[in-house]
């Protein structure tokens, strides 16, 4: 089936399978790799993409259904080169270690603080919750998104 | 952990959706918010040959009050019940459901029909003695949550049949509680406690294959038993087994927990101050 939608602000047309998840044809048919799977049904969310601004499991999704969609993956959130502010702070922060989580935690993190410009550590575990990763222990984490909250740009 | 091939339906209606399952043969899954269906594809433990992708049919997404009640179309998120104040027992409930990303696909009707015996919204259904539209071939019909649910993830509805909302009564009081082992994972207990037209229901989830009215324990209550009287009937009735997760003893403990929790939420059986 041939598929349109835009990633990262730029269109794209594919031709999959029905069954092929967003997160494959993200990495296969679009070469964004940034996009990690690590257990594909939907539990680690290591595939966490924004799907017109709202964070999905991009292994519970078929690319068929992302027709017309505007899809954020974590490539599209440097801008000329710079680092987006959480980015940033996860450098600061150590908020990665072997970095396989590191894109679903960045977007997942990135609907956060749109939403909630300055939440509470405790809000901050709430919404990170079901992003599983294995080698930080989380502190860094939670520490590098309360930082990045703290000069993130004003909303619109 | 990728799901066998299918045929792929974007329906565009209603109608086409009931066509399409009728024609199948029961070979046919709805698709909606694909939060459970998809792993159980990837798992292979749900293999149907045609998927009908609901998703883009217009007019099933709304939260409407009616009268006594607050109805959620077929499209409805769990992340629409968090955001909104109509129904609180719903809005607390669906916090309670998976994570963010989950909750922003997940839909209302999708987990009501999904019957999963440890999900959150089954057991706000039975206690407030929700209904539910379904279409199928020979039109519609409503269905009452207390003929829905017969088995783990098996319902009384058909394989062509789709439910286009579900109405869930407004309790005059109500109280929630939950034992997970992580927020967010599906509960070993859940209890759902809901007064309406001056009955006191009591459901239980997580202890058995279905939501389970925890009548004994209405029984206490009706005779002007107080709370823990209620908690400990709740306990004795109910026929949990256990698993990895928890002993039937661990899980008959913790009902009794979280029925009193959801008594107190509710501030019924609390005695005279």
């Amino acid at each position: 089936m041939n598929v349109t939608f835009t990633v990262n602000d730029e269109s794209v047309r594919i031709d999959v399978e029905p069954r092929r998840t967003l997160a494959d044809a993200l990495r296969d048919n679009c070469d964004l790799t940034g996009t990690h799977l690590g257990c594909e049904h939907g539990v680690c969310g290591a595939c966490t993409v924004l799907v017109d601004g709202e964070p999905v499991r991009a292994c519970l999704m078929f690319a068929v259904q992302a027709e017309g969609c505007a899809i954020t993956t974590v490539e599209g959130l440097q801008h000329d080169g710079a680092l987006h502010p959480l980015q940033e702070a996860f450098v600061d922060h150590h908020g990665l270690q072997c970095g396989f989580c590191t894109p679903g935690m960045l977007l997942t993190a990135v609907h956060l603080l749109e939403h909630n410009p300055s939440p509470d550590r405790r809000t901050i575990r709430e919404a990170m919750s079901g992003n599983i990763c294995r080698c930080t222990g989380y502190q860094s984490i939670v520490d590098a998104v309360e930082a990045a909250a703290q000069r993130y740009p004003p909303g619109p | 952990m990728k799901p066998a091939a299918f045929d792929y339906v974007r329906a565009g209606s209603v109608e086409e959706t009931v066509s399409v399952l009728a024609e199948a043969a029961g070979d046919a899954k709805i698709l909606a918010g694909g939060q459970s269906l998809v792993p159980m594809m990837a798992l292979r433990l749900a293999r149907p040959t045609v998927l009908v992708d609901i998703n883009r049919i217009p007019d099933l997404d709304a939260v409407r009050r009616t009268d006594g009640a607050v109805e959620v179309g077929a499209l409805v998120r769990h992340r629409d019940l968090t955001d909104q104040t109509e129904h609180p027992l719903l809005a607390e409930a669906a916090r309670w459901i998976g994570h963010t990303a989950i909750r922003t696909r997940g839909t209302v009707a999708g987990s009501i029909a999904h019957a999963d015996p440890a999900a959150e919204l089954p057991v706000v259904a039975l206690a407030t003695g929700a209904t539910a539209t379904v279409i199928g071939p020979r039109g519609t019909r409503i269905v009452a949550a207390d003929d829905l649910f017969v088995g783990p993830l098996m319902t009384t509805l058909a394989d062509e049949d789709l439910v286009t909302a579900v109405r869930f009564p407004l309790p005059s009081r109500w109280g929630f509680a939950e034992f997970a082992r992580r927020h967010g994972d599906f509960a070993l207990v859940t209890a759902v406690t809901a007064e309406l037209d001056d009955a006191v229901r009591i459901v239980l989830g997580g202890i058995g294959p279905v939501p389970r009215r925890a009548t004994a324990a209405e029984a206490v209550l009706a005779a002007g038993g107080t709370a823990g009287d209620a908690a400990d009937a709740a306990a004795q009735e109910i026929d949990p087994t256990g698993d990895l997760h928890g002993s039937a003893a661990f899980r008959r403990a913790i009902a009794a927990e979280m029925v009193r929790r959801a008594l107190a939420g509710a501030g019924i059986g609390q005695g005279r101050a």
